[in-house]
């Protein structure tokens, strides 16, 4: 719980990680991959504020006592979703798999959830794995990320034939929640690898999942504005927008959020820090403290209301995710969080 | 041939996602021309991870402009510390296109779908500028749509248009509207507003890559370059 000038806000950080990149986890023969991929990621640790920066060493692997820390003592985080993705080709245990996050679920199961991944070039091995999976982690969502490298494949969309199969599973499962985290590479690489319409796509035929589309579709907001107006299913994951542009680039942090507050709604936004990118402290006291500027640049924007930061930082990803609220962090006025209602046909430019 | 003459033409050369050129971006790391005439750039991207197909565009375009100056002999242009830069410096040596360096992994050898669907994109972001820039200084929505490419101010913005729109194969005169649809169809008075709207958010997302591009430049590789927008602190 984190409270401010008399308000109490439920924190729920609906993307973290707990990873391993340290060299010895490299694969061999694809270390400039492995060391490309966790140094990229502490570059954008370098878009935060000064003082919450890591050297590389502890950024590449940091300890159980580090998350604990940032995530609980200091992070004003109630209740925390640990996202998992494999990539495996370029780590030997995998950089951030279910099996190590579960370490953590396990000495905080009241705190914290574990969400899985599938990919669907696994075939019936991976519906399998899905399964067990499931079960044994008590699966509600899972990660997909459909740059991963697979056997010299540079990624899949999730309306290839075979992720309705694994969509399908998800739902026989009772896995209702679907975080789409779009990378730079995949196939065809003359296609926008960017592009969402198989996001779109899978949720007009899924209509009993959930998809958060992660760092609300960058660098591609356009495209995910008008989707996320069209389908009632599909949500913004707030990672990135506020660890890369609130300290970064104030402005372009004002006008990325007037524009998903308009197009996406105060319902559809779950904050999430994508720590150990970022630390949530910072991020959580900075976005309670932040509102839209009274000034001409910003004046067609709304301002910001309390009850719309407490969806956003917590009671959305709390409704998607099941997870108690106590009565005095809920909305006094019976808010709808999380609410679906507001999707609407728009034409696109 | 000097340095400069060859810096001045990569200055031709956009970044098709951003739609700066890449010498404003501070991609260029190094260029460097011997007495023979022989040129060597060096072109780095904010990560190892950026889309292969825009990099490959950069880099083929690079070496297109730099080959059409005058007394050039050998030209080799390198796309360092990058995932598929080994692919793609090995099919520019070769001449070859992008089904070159991704054999089996691509079908379009000139990416031009992909070059046209961001020139489309880059060409309304731009006119959003321009159209709210008129709307600021008390122009109506009768007036703004009514406006002729003639009546543009001469910006970088409305002169980048003008390119976009001939790039594109849209009407260009001076006499042909100055505000289109992506398509080249003018924007009607009475949708202008809903119009600006979206091609305002097309014009954010470009506007705040470009800004998460510099942030990682300057952080992750050092680079120091000409930012108009607010930096890190």
């Amino acid at each position: 719980m984190y409270e401010k000038d008399g308000e109490k806000y439920f924190i729920v950080d609906g993307h973290q990680h707990f990873w391993d990149a340290s060299p010895a986890n490299w694969v061999k023969g694809q270390e400039q991959y492995a060391k490309g991929w966790i140094e990229c990621f502490h570059a954008y640790m370098g878009l935060g504020p000064a003082d919450t920066h890591w050297p590389l060493e502890k950024f590449q692997k940091y300890s159980e006592d580090d998350y604990v820390h940032d995530v609980f003592e200091e992070g004003h985080i109630d209740h925390g979703v640990l996202q998992s993705t494999y990539l495996k080709e370029w780590y030997t245990d995998g950089f951030n798999t279910a099996e190590r996050n579960a370490r953590m679920v396990e000495k905080f199961p009241d705190k914290l959830i574990v969400n899985g991944r599938f990919d669907p070039r696994e075939g019936e091995a991976g519906l399998k794995q899905l399964e067990e999976d499931a079960q044994r982690y008590n699966l509600k969502g899972v990660k997909v990320y459909t740059a991963e490298w697979y056997r010299g494949s540079r990624g899949w969309k999730l309306t290839d034939p075979e992720a309705q199969m694994f969509l399908d599973k998800c739902k026989e499962l009772g896995i209702k929640n679907v975080h789409a985290h779009k990378g730079p590479t995949i196939w065809p690489l003359d296609k926008d690898a960017f592009d969402m319409k198989d996001i779109d796509v899978a949720a007009t035929n899924n209509p009993e999942l959930n998809f958060i589309v992660e760092h609300v579709g960058l660098p591609r907001i356009e495209d995910f504005c008008f989707i996320a107006t069209q389908e009632p299913n599909v949500y913004a994951g707030l990672a990135v927008v506020i660890g890369g542009l609130m300290h970064a680039r104030p402005r372009f942090f004002n006008k990325v959020m007037g524009e998903l507050l308009f197009w996406v709604g105060e319902d559809k936004l779950l904050f999430g820090s994508d720590y150990a990118i970022w630390e949530p402290k910072w991020q959580v006291e900075g976005f309670i403290d932040w509102q839209m500027p009274d000034t001409e640049e910003y004046s067609d924007y709304g301002q910001v209301t309390t009850a719309a930061k407490k969806k956003i930082m917590g009671l959305n990803a709390a409704k998607l995710y099941d997870i108690e609220v106590p009565a005095e962090l809920q909305l006094q006025n019976g808010g709808t969080p999380a609410a679906k209602e507001d999707a609407q046909l728009v034409e696109s430019a | 041939m000097t340095r400069e003459r060859v810096i001045d033409a990569l200055a031709e050369v956009y970044d098709p996602e951003l739609d700066e050129p890449i010498t404003r971006l501070g991609f260029v790391t190094s260029c460097e021309v011997t007495t023979d005439g022989d040129v060597e750039v060096v072109l780095r991207l904010p990560t190892p991870q950026c889309a292969p197909n825009f990099a490959f565009l950069m880099a083929a375009d690079a070496r297109k402009v730099v080959r059409r100056l005058p007394e050039v002999r050998e030209v080799t242009i390198k796309l360092e510390d990058h995932y598929t830069g080994a692919e793609i410096n090995a099919a520019l040596d070769r001449g070859d296109g992008f089904t070159g360096a991704f054999p089996g992994e691509t079908v379009d050898d000139d990416l031009l779908a992909l070059r046209e669907l961001f020139l489309r994109k880059a060409l309304v972001g731009r006119e959003s500028r321009l159209c709210e820039a008129l709307l600021a200084d008390g122009a109506s929505p009768e007036e703004v749509a009514a406006r002729r490419l003639e009546d543009l101010p001469d910006v970088h913005d409305a002169r980048r248009c003008l390119e976009l729109r001939r790039q594109l194969g849209l009407a260009a005169d001076p006499a042909d509207a100055a505000f289109v649809l992506p398509s080249g169809e003018p924007v009607g008075a009475a949708e202008l507003r809903r119009w600006l709207r979206t091609a305002r958010l097309m014009r954010l997302s470009l506007e705040v890559n470009g800004g998460i591009c510099r942030s990682l430049l300057r952080v992750h590789r050092g680079v120091e370059i000409d930012d108009p927008e607010e930096v890190l602190t």
